[in-house]
């Protein structure tokens, strides 16, 4: 398939509707909204339904109906507004039910701002709403990818009947860069008759489903949240998803970023080796699971000598990096955010008066 | 000679949590005698509300989900825009539809989403223990208004069915009350009207629903049935207050 110049909050529309989903229920909020405003037009000659809901919170159960009845189904917002819909996620979470939630992120805490901002790492990947649950947190380093991760969240969210979030900035929201759309990555319909509510006359057991998060019994309660456990404990068995840049060399500082991050990391380090100081990158792709064992091996080789964390927030993910490296090597971190995205420039300052 | 008399289909043999003289057992019944006459037991999705009547789930016999608090409209729109051939209704409290979810109903309302709402009001939390809720009457007690409701500092009760009925959207907005045999065969027809404008993919509907709590009224369940005749009739006025036609 040709390549096409998109914008990725289009693309991102796009590839919700490759893999399958003619459900879209949103809220404006900058820097997200074309991506309502591409599936008002595209939906529709999908045959599928585009609502604007009245508040991210209504947002967010709207996605929970349109899910418990087995339809597939995403979101997308941005940071104040994924606050908003945390309380719905921690419900889907318990309830078992698949739906994709995208949050480009803007600068924050508060209203923030509106340009690009990592800041909410913790949000996505240690709870945001209540209770013990994870979301599955995919986080695309471009437009490409973007699109790619999309298509997989369907699959994931399915095959975990969870809620899963594509995690990526204003930048990847807002530029345009050249992308393919997989055609293999499209997914196919899971079997839903156990659970989904969709009618009982749907399935042959004529068994009513309920789709719900109350436990009163403290027995059953604790059964369904080991039973969301055993969810991610075979999450970060099969879904981890990282790349390693630079490894095969004897590098002296092994740097951890994200996302579009990483590509600044990335050109520092090409930088750099143009000057013959050696250092690597391991770039999570999964956020939750975290690639806890890449990260410690490749912290640990012989010729590393210090880590550091490069993000877009004020040292979130680095907390992540400091837990694997489990104190072989000393884990720094440099961060900007609030739309000041590190340059080049000084992470290679940096990264000299660590050697 | 047949059986004359026999629990509807679309309620399931259980035994219900709801204390003595509470008339969620009555209004359950006649939503699931309405889905049995009907014949929609297989394409309704019921949502329960949080509140006295979040354990719905368990007694009605149809598919079912369990909502955060206020949120059953939104999750009803979910459901019915996405698979408008399935029957959807909401079973809210007033805590639950008048307070918290009171965003989500009048928007749901006045999108015209072709869902039912069956909407009890008792005037009172029932869950929690006898909070106050906005539709608690002036001057009525309740744990969180020990002196009774002082209206200065919390205003009036807010009447839903009116309120609703002021949307421009073309809906079905009723107010019934379960405290007679009269009452309860008007709610009965009044919910069926309810359904079946969804079943002719008509319009919103809400059948609000004047109920009794006898437990955090600190009354007797007849002396329940007298004080919801004698003080909230007078104030929540029954009969529809908007028709789609």
């Amino acid at each position: 398939m040709a390549k096409v110049l998109m914008k990725g909050n289009e693309a991102i529309a796009e590839a919700a509707i490759r893999a399958g989903c003619i459900n879209y229920f949103a809220y404006p909020i900058t820097p997200q909204s074309e991506v309502a405003e591409y599936l008002v037009k595209r939906l529709p000659e999908e045959g599928g339904v585009f609502l604007q809901g009245e508040s991210e919170v209504a947002v967010g159960y709207m996605i929970f109906g349109a899910a418990a009845a087995g339809e597939r189904v995403m979101t997308t917002s941005s940071s104040p507004g994924i606050s908003l819909m945390s309380e719905s996620i921690s419900y889907i979470a318990a309830a078992n039910c698949p739906a994709v939630f995208v949050n480009i992120m803007r600068g924050g805490p508060g209203l923030g701002g509106i340009l690009p901002s990592q800041g909410d790492y913790f949000q996505a990947t240690k709870g945001g709403g209540h209770g013990d649950y994870h979301l599955l947190v995919l986080a695309p380093d471009g437009v490409q990818e973007a699109v790619e991760m999309t298509m997989q969240a369907f699959t994931l969210a399915e095959k975990y009947r969870g809620p899963v979030m594509i995690l990526g900035d204003g930048l990847i929201g807002q530029m345009m860069e050249p992308v393919e759309f997989p055609e293999d990555l499209a997914t196919k319909p899971s079997n839903k008759d156990d659970w989904a509510t969709n009618g009982m006359d749907t399935r042959k057991s004529k068994k009513r489903n309920l789709v719900k998060s109350l436990f009163l019994d403290p027995t059953e309660l604790n059964n369904n949240n080991l039973a969301l456990k055993a969810k991610y404990i075979q999450m970060k068995k099969e879904e981890i998803q990282f790349e390693a840049y630079n490894t095969d060399v004897d590098y002296k500082v092994l740097i951890t970023s994200y996302g579009t991050m990483s590509r600044v990391s990335r050109t520092a380090i090409d930088l750099l080796k143009q000057e013959g100081i050696e250092v690597a990158m391991l770039r999570p792709k999964t956020l939750f699971p975290f690639p806890e064992q890449a990260v410690f091996d490749a912290a640990t080789k012989e010729s590393c000598k210090a880590v550091i964390s490069i993000e877009m927030s004020m040292g979130q993910m680095v907390e992540d990096v400091e837990r694997c490296v489990k104190g072989q090597r000393p884990v720094e971190f440099y961060g900007e955010c609030g739309g000041d995205i590190p340059s080049p420039e000084k992470i290679i300052e940096i990264i000299k008066a660590m050697i | 000679m047949g059986k004359a008399f026999s629990k509807p289909k679309a309620l399931s043999d259980t035994m219900t949590h709801y204390c003595p003289g509470c008339t969620h057992g009555i209004v359950h019944r006649l939503v699931a005698e309405v889905i049995d006459e009907l014949g929609i037991q297989g394409r309704t999705v019921g949502i329960a509300p949080v509140g006295c009547a979040v354990l719905a789930y368990n007694y009605f016999n149809c598919d079912f989900q369990e909502a955060a608090h206020g949120r059953a409209p939104a999750m009803a729109t979910g459901i019915k825009r996405v698979r408008p051939d399935l029957i959807v209704f909401t079973y809210q409290g007033d805590g639950d539809l008048a307070s918290i979810g009171m965003g989500e109903i009048i928007h749901a309302a006045n999108r015209g989403e072709k869902f039912t709402t069956i909407f009890i009001n008792n005037a009172i939390y029932g869950m929690t223990g006898g909070q106050m809720a906005p539709t608690t009457m002036p001057g009525q007690r309740a744990s969180t208004a020990p002196t009774g409701r002082n209206t200065d500092l919390t205003g009036m009760p807010i009447r839903m069915a009116n309120l609703l009925s002021q949307l421009v959207t073309p809906s079905y907005i009723t107010r019934q009350a379960v405290l007679k045999p009269q009452q309860i065969n008007k709610t009965k027809k009044a919910i069926k009207k309810a359904f079946e404008y969804q079943v002719e993919g008509k319009c919103f509907s809400l059948v609000e629903v004047i109920s009794t709590c006898p437990t955090n009224w600190g009354l007797t369940p007849l002396d329940s049935l007298k004080w919801a005749e004698e003080n909230l009739l007078p104030y929540y006025e029954l009969g529809d207050f908007k028709t789609p036609e």
